[in-house]
């Protein structure tokens, strides 16, 4: 058996390989936190040079309404928080019935519909842009909110029912058993057995379309880029970057939107990773 | 009577399940199948942005001239030829940081679940955060690379390596743009190829390493007969997935480059093409082209796949 533990060369080897490692994910992040505190002036002058003093002015520039001297993100956050928010709760209000019937149920058809999951969870979504803003064009969407809400809704709808539908697969199928043994109806059956042991799955699950909705910039450009009341914060941050904006401002915000995402993402973490790479270890 | 009852509870179940699911399958044939159809019928017809309020009360006028113009057109061969490479580059290079970072993490060590979870930072981070960042770092005038450059590799000039289309390193020219773009794919996407990789080693019982080890085995050894062979469905797996996500990349090169530096992707050309040109017919005939080489290239790689499959 020792010739399985490593020796002392590998483990320094694996030390270098995990600071490289850290170095390489971390580095630009630190870098942009790092040039967030520095004032402006500081940052075109001495690129290389470390922060003196704790200046944190650019976050409030960025965050505060345009009226009163700053960059409007405060708003384009609301934006966001409503989008991504009323995403979740269709997502998975639509999903959580689908998963746990492909999961379990034998009815009819069930291979096609798992087929069809599968292969609408891996469709070039690209193509489908076009004719989905010209429909929501036409029906006067595309410049509301609502025009992004839908979009979004139909972009994590697959997402949402793979990750979910891996989640009741992964629980075991005997307290049902027991359940409908005992004469619970479907209803019963879904609220007081699957949904409480569902809880951690359906909670990672939302927090993923949660960060997908977040995060999205495509849909938002295409929509709304021509009114900046309705700017999302993605949307927001990337078209400030084209106007004379303070770099250290564009990354205030940059790191503003993103701690809230790795923090529920890291609080969540294990259960949206074994959702989604469940299957991969065959 | 109690010989009837199978069937009607399996009838129930069957149509329990068809009520559960039917909500599902509603929202899929909505945004997927409808939007389909209609991306069809847009590149086979001659429809501007202009036209938008009348659709639907006039009658379409067919024409194969979107699927012409594109065929002959310098534009969509070169952003065709930019995408399969950044694809590629982007699927072979997420895969080997994945795999690297997976086997340095393989074994238990102090701290190893923190280290874990900070490797999947650039995974979360929104693009557009991440683009930022990494635009700031690559900037000519105040970036991190190019003041290092200069203070200590003897630069004389910044690198726009954003903007620049090639440039001669050592008598080679190198796709810079290009080449920055992918790097940043592979930054954001490697994670991901991590996560599975981990998986899938976790799954490989010790035994097979023991009994690899009594035999004699190195670990170099161990590790190309034992551990890799055990990894290869998966790496094909992230390698397809990859190459198939990063075809129809728009964020990450749009963010970054704008197109600028020959890194016109074609999901940038659809984007431009419906935009900028106004022009829906060419945008969802670009779209459907787009998905015809991924199609075949996907059948490609399944026939491969299965011909490597029946050697030996």
């Amino acid at each position: 058996m020792s010739g399985v533990r490593p020796t002392r060369a590998a483990r320094a080897g694996r030390a270098v390989v995990v600071a490289l490692a850290l170095l390489w994910s971390l580095g630009p992040v630190a870098y942009g936190v790092v040039l967030a505190v520095r004032p402006y002036g500081e940052v075109t002058r001495d690129p290389l040079g470390l922060p003196t003093t704790l200046d944190l002015s650019a976050f409030a520039t960025a965050m505060r309404d345009e009226a009163d001297g700053g960059f409007g993100l405060g708003r384009f956050v609301l934006n966001s928080l409503g989008v991504a928010l009323g995403t979740v709760l269709l997502s998975v209000a639509v999903c959580v019935l689908g998963a746990y019937a492909a999961a379990r149920l034998r009815y009819r058809g069930r291979a096609l519909t798992n087929g069809i999951i599968l292969a609408v969870y891996l469709f070039p979504g690209i193509v489908l842009a076009v004719p989905k803003f010209v429909v929501l064009a036409r029906l006067g969407l595309t410049s509301t909110l609502a025009g992004l809400l839908v979009v979004y809704v139909a972009a994590t709808v697959p997402v949402a029912l793979y990750m979910m539908r891996n989640f009741f697969l992964a629980l075991p199928a005997s307290v049902e058993e027991a359940a409908i043994m005992d004469g619970c109806t479907l209803g019963q059956l879904l609220v007081r057995v699957v949904l409480p042991i569902a809880v951690p799955g359906v909670v990672a699950t939302a927090i993923y379309v949660f960060m997908i909705a977040w995060n999205e910039y495509f849909y938002a450009l295409l929509f709304l880029v021509q009114r900046r009341g309705l700017w999302t914060a993605p949307l927001g941050i990337a078209q400030l970057g084209d106007f004379q904006v303070p770099v250290t401002v564009l990354l205030a915000g940059s790191i503003a939107v993103t701690v809230p995402v790795v923090i529920i993402f890291f609080l969540a973490q294990r259960y949206i990773v074994s959702g989604l790479v469940q299957g991969a270890e065959r | 009577m109690t010989a009837a009852r199978p069937t009607t509870a399996r009838a129930r179940e069957n149509r329990t399940g068809w009520l559960l699911v039917t909500p599902s399958l509603a929202v899929v044939a909505l945004v997927v199948l409808v939007p389909f159809a209609l991306v069809v019928v847009f590149g086979f017809s001659e429809v501007r942005l202009v036209d938008i309020p009348y659709l639907g009360t006039e009658p379409i006028t067919w024409s194969l001239d979107n699927f012409r113009r594109a065929a002959t057109s310098q534009a969509f061969w070169g952003a065709l030829w930019t995408t399969v490479l950044y694809a590629a580059l982007t699927a072979v290079g997420s895969l080997a940081v994945g795999l690297v970072l997976a086997l340095a993490l393989r074994r238990p060590f102090r701290g190893r679940g923190l280290v874990r979870a900070l490797l999947l930072v650039p995974y979360v981070l929104p693009v557009v955060a991440a683009a930022t960042i990494w635009k700031t770092l690559l900037n000519p005038q105040y970036g991190l690379v190019n003041a290092f450059g200069r203070a200590y590799l003897g630069w004389d000039t910044p690198v726009g390596f954003l903007s620049t289309t090639s440039a001669e390193v050592w008598g080679m020219p190198v796709p810079v743009a290009l080449l920055v773009v992918v790097l940043f794919d592979v930054w954001k996407s490697a994670p991901l190829a991590f996560l599975f990789l981990t998986a899938r080693l976790q799954s490989v019982p010790g035994e097979i390493e023991e009994a690899a080890a009594l035999d004699g085995a190195n670990r170099r050894q161990t590790l190309r007969f034992v551990l890799l062979p055990q990894l290869r469905a998966v790496a094909l797996l992230l390698l397809l997935l990859r190459f198939i996500w990063s075809f129809q990349t728009f964020d990450d090169v749009y963010l970054l480059t704008e197109g600028a530096g020959s890194t016109q992707v074609m999901a940038i050309q659809v984007y431009t093409e419906l935009v900028t040109k106004a022009d829906i017919g060419s945008a969802a005939a670009f779209g459907l082209l787009m998905s015809l080489v991924l199609v075949v290239l996907l059948a490609g790689y399944v026939v491969l796949s299965r011909r490597a499959g029946e050697g030996p």
